[in-house]
């Protein structure tokens, strides 16, 4: 390994939040500005970190794996500390960054109810320690333990800065993973020794994994099944997602929706699919069906919503629905729509919750029904809020469009062997989604923006002082947000071609 | 006749390295129980360092030991081994024997109370610890754990004007006693049988041919460490013991004693009854089965933390007892011992903590039930992290250690493949995630309720507790980070080659 591999990047990419938790931890509780810019100063640090990497990945080679480290770790269980990037981390990883950076800027003046600051930061960067790794692991327990490592921070974070109901919130979601991460880890267990318990590295496991016996396949699929899914979160095991989502408090719900459920479809790209192809075919229609499913039962739910932060999501069931459907048709096409998909959904819903939490804090309520008139009162929020639910529906030409259009398109002609009609069927269901979709969006929409504001938010009720445009912290952790989402709807090659090539590779098993 | 053997007798060389450890605390037992016969009350204090340093000097002939390159030293006809396990284990009941001299000593604030005893009580029961790990012979086996079981009575009960106290010693001697008897009974059928008491001879007799004796033997050795280790539903004493003696004294029977326990059960089973798995793998499955389920919820219903500590003992015994439900299958053996001395560091290391930070916190609340809790994380951020962090690991959440110890357990399990260790390895995952119910409890408590009684003033931590908390928060978090490095003595071919059969 030469040194200008650059394989450091990765490490220090990663690690970096964790040293600056150890620097904050000596910074008295009561300096709440001086723990604020450390925390902001390291997430600035490691986004310049993952600047550079983007400047130093080779795009002419986005399929392979690149800064790739492997070194000792668990020699006794054959666990190697195996990291890599390739076209299919690369989104996700830098997106972690930016997301993190962005929801601390956010809460310079933000800090929700009942403060303290040091700790509040301290979790968003041991979080984005475990975001980033997860996404660069290349060998299944580095993979786990990072997995694992988001688990607590977000507990805490729901937990303690959440709604009323916080604390049942926090442990649901913390159950639900943890329960899934059980089982995954069993089948991890049982893949290892099934294809001779040499190795946890991805890539010897995607080499022998193919020749485990179809029906074992198809058992350890399932355990990993579990796993991933609870973090997706597909149908029926999302039940917990509305709950935290709802509770968390805004800086929680825009990491939850725009990193953390990607764990669980990348978990799906990267592990479970190339490694185990026989049965991936085999689940791929049960994939499929829960994923319409999630799209129709979403839809559904967001139109019985009487509270936006919830109604926002039951859109994620939805919009993951989408991703996992284009998972599930194991065609380039359909893989690269989901991840894709997986970036989108990232901004855009992770705005949406931006939004929410801003409406909170100056009407003090979500409840869609005494909300009135936004654009009146703030007319620059009120067009934000337009913006990203036109996002969110899927208008051609911003960033939503490409992740859903192409994943419906791919279920009409889903990978060899599995059968066309399942899914196009699938393809008409998910189509009427699109249809619910507009109208839970535009709906909510029509209700909290037009019209004339309700009379007790309107002008010279006590509420004045709270109701106020757009501020400039708003500003800086969302401009970055609102231009990727129209740089990636006008121009969306920009993304394929980095991740055409990685899916490319992925999908070996399946003839391309 | 007796004459004839007189003279033919020789006396064994003796390797005295290799006994170092025992003899250095043999030598402190003595010490400590001369000085606390002539000291005057005054200078009574000298006993507490006389103690640690006679755990510590104990310590570093493990060391010099274990960096030897002699190997395998065998004592006394390979009845008395000093092998990589061994050490291993001495290592960790000395260790865990200094964190429980810290505990003792921040106890002794309190006031001091027949500390001289005390002392002598517990270096003899770690010294009959020491020992075990070296035993491959009934006898000493019986011998050691008697020495560690007997002084850890009468601890239990070491207050003596208090009843609950009393309850909780009485309470375990009498299981102790009752377990003892069944046991002796098994050794005593399977000395008639085979006619030895080494534990390599009574292999190598016993063979795989299994009669209904033999298995009532084994079967009845197998029950009686069940009681050692409160496997379910031989688990009754556990509670009402560890909540009724004092902390410090829990905090040993729950780490040290219930891991030379299971020394004991994994040296006995697989150095003398590896072909009789066809009885023990079904009684361990069953053991392990029960033991982390009901464990874990009757852990859920606790509102005592040390009632709940002692249920979450119960369910972690279930997790050590896990692999050895496949240790008869070929291979297997090896990965299954691997798990259960690394399943006993970890436990070690984040059970002691726990019980550290309970002492500080009872120290200001003065109460021992989970809502004392309230609002820790608010005022004293310190401990409560560290709370946090001990019981995430006692949970299994990475990157703390039990996280690893979990993994091994589960890595043994799976490395069977038989269809019953893939139904035991889904009842432990699934376990693992309710017990999160109640270690999240008190996670919750500490972060998200308000402070009883509205009272924030800072919790007392005094050096010795400080130390005891460095230690135990260090190697929880080396344990879980980089297990690599402090496990690398799990290459050395397997523990199983170690025990010199």
């Amino acid at each position: 390994m030469e040194l200008s591999d650059h394989n450091w990047v990765l490490t220090v990419g990663t690690f970096l939040p964790l040293v600056g938790v150890l620097i904050m931890l000596f910074i008295p509780k009561a300096d709440e500005a001086l723990s604020k810019a450390v925390a902001i100063g390291t997430a600035a640090a490691t986004l310049l970190v993952g600047i550079y990497t983007l400047t130093q990945f080779n795009f002419g080679k986005a399929g392979e794996m690149q800064f790739v480290a492997q070194h000792d770790w668990i020699s006794v269980i054959k666990s190697t500390y195996y990291i890599g990037l390739d076209g299919i981390s690369l989104p996700l990883y830098f997106l972690s960054m930016v997301i993190t950076l962005l929801v601390m800027i956010y809460s310079w003046n933000h800090v929700p109810s009942p403060g303290n600051a040091k700790a509040f930061f301290i979790l968003m960067l041991v979080l984005q320690t475990g975001m980033a790794g997860t996404f660069i692991a290349r060998d299944l327990i580095l993979f786990f333990v990072f997995f694992e490592l988001v688990l607590l921070p977000m507990y805490f974070m729901i937990g303690v800065w959440g709604g009323e109901n916080r604390q049942y919130a926090s442990l649901k979601f913390f159950l639900y993973t943890m329960f899934g991460s059980a089982l995954m880890l069993v089948a991890f267990l049982a893949l290892f020794f099934k294809t001779g318990a040499e190795s946890f590295s991805i890539p010897y496991l995607i080499e022998h994994g193919g020749a485990i016996a179809k029906n074992i396949q198809i058992w350890i699929f399932a355990g990993m099944f579990v796993g991933f899914a609870v973090k997706v979160p597909m149908f029926p095991f999302h039940t917990w997602l509305p709950d935290a989502h709802t509770q968390a408090p805004t800086q929680g719900s825009v990491i939850l929706a725009a990193i953390l459920l990607k764990l669980g479809t990348y978990g799906f790209v990267r592990i479970a699919i190339p490694i185990l192809p026989a049965a991936a075919r085999e689940w791929a229609p049960w994939i499929g069906l829960l994923a319409v499913i999630g799209i129709i039962y979403g839809a559904l739910g967001c139109l019985a919503q009487t509270d936006m932060k919830r109604l926002i999501a039951f859109s994620s069931v939805a919009h993951m629905g989408y991703v996992m459907l284009g998972i599930s048709t194991l065609t380039s096409f359909g893989m690269n729509a989901a991840m894709f998909g997986m970036v989108a959904h990232g901004l855009i819903t992770g705005m949406l919750f931006f939004v929410a939490g801003s409406v909170k804090e100056r009407y003090h309520t979500l409840e869609i029904k005494r909300l009135s008139g936004m654009l009146v009162q703030m007319p620059k929020l009120g067009w934000i809020l337009g913006f990203c639910a036109m996002a969110s529906l899927g208008l051609p030409g911003l960033a939503g469009f490409w992740g859903e259009f192409p994943a419906i398109m791919s279920a009409y002609q889903p990978a060899a062997g599995l059968n066309v009609q399942v899914f196009r069927v699938f393809m008409v269901v998910a189509a009427i989604g699109t249809v619910f979709a507009a109208g839970y969006l535009l709906w909510l929409y029509q209700r909290t923006a037009f019209g004339e504001p309700t009379a007790e938010f309107a002008a010279g009720h006590g509420h004045d002082e709270d109701i106020h445009d757009v501020n400039k912290f708003e500003w800086m952790a969302w401009t970055p947000l609102l231009i990727a989402i129209v740089v990636f709807g006008v121009y969306p090659q920009l993304m394929f071609k980095v991740l055409d090539p990685a899916v490319g590779v992925t999908l070996k098993a399946f003839g391309g | 006749m007796l004459s004839a053997l007189a003279t033919a007798w020789t006396s064994p060389s003796i390797d005295y390295h290799a006994l170092a450890p025992e003899i250095i605390l043999g030598g402190g037992i003595v010490l400590l129980l001369l000085l606390d016969l002539f000291l005057s009350e005054a200078k009574k204090w000298v006993l507490t360092p006389l103690a640690s340093f006679t755990v510590l000097g104990a310590f570093i002939p493990v060391l010099t030991l274990a960096l030897s390159d002699q190997g395998v030293r065998s004592l006394f006809d390979g009845r008395y081994m000093v092998d990589d396990f061994s050490l291993v284990m001495k290592g960790l009941f000395l260790l865990a024997g200094y964190v429980v001299v810290l505990l003792t000593a921040d106890h002794l604030r309190e006031g001091e109370y027949y500390q001289g005893e005390y002392w002598f009580l517990l270096l003899t029961s770690l010294l009959g610890m020491v020992m075990m790990a070296s035993s491959r012979d009934m006898v000493s086996i019986f011998v050691s754990l008697e020495l560690l079981s007997i002084p850890a009575y009468m601890m239990a009960a070491w207050r003596k004007r208090d009843l609950r106290s009393n309850e909780a010693g009485i309470k375990y001697y009498l299981l102790g006693v009752f377990a003892s008897a069944l046991m002796l009974y098994g050794m005593s059928l399977l000395y008639g049988i085979t006619g030895s008491t080494k534990l390599v001879e009574i292999a190598q007799y016993l063979g795989s041919d299994l009669t209904s004796l033999r298995a009532l033997a084994v079967f009845f050795i197998v029950v009686g460490f069940a009681f050692k280790v409160s496997a379910v539903p031989f688990h009754t004493w556990a509670p009402d013991t560890y909540q009724g003696a004092p902390t410090p004294v829990t905090a040993f029977l729950s780490v040290a004693s219930k891991a030379a326990g299971f020394v004991a059960l994994v040296t006995v089973v697989l150095v003398a009854f590896p072909g009789s798995h066809e009885v023990w793998q079904p009684v361990f499955w069953i053991l392990s089965a029960l033991t982390m389920t009901v464990g874990n919820f009757l852990a859920l219903k606790q509102t005592n933390i040390v009632r709940m500590l002692a249920y979450s003992s119960v369910a972690q015994g279930g997790f050590i007892l896990m692999p050895l439900a496949v240790a008869g299958v070929n291979g297997a053996e090896n990965l299954a011992l691997r798990s259960v001395v690394t399943y006993l560091l970890v436990y070690a290391a984040t059970n002691l903590g726990v019980f550290a930070i309970v002492m500080a916190v009872a120290r200001k609340t003065r109460s021992g039930e989970i809502s004392s809790y309230g609002g820790l994380f608010s005022y004293a951020p310190g401990l409560a992290t560290l709370m946090t962090m001990f019981m995430a690991s006692l949970a299994g959440i990475p990157p703390f250690g039990g996280w690893f110890g979990k993994f091994t357990a589960f890595h043994a399990l799976v490395s069977a493949g038989t269809t019953w260790s893939y139904v035991l390895a889904i009842i432990g995952g699934i376990n693992s995630a309710v017990a999160f119910g109640y270690y999240g409890k008190i996670l919750r408590e500490m972060w998200m309720k308000p402070v009883l009684d509205g009272d924030t003033s800072p919790v007392p931590v005094f050096a010795s507790l400080k130390v005891a908390l460095l230690i135990t928060a260090g190697s929880t978090l080396l344990l879980g980070t980089l297990p690599g490095i402090v496990l690398h003595f799990g290459d050395i071919a397997g523990l199983t080659g170690a025990f010199g059969k």
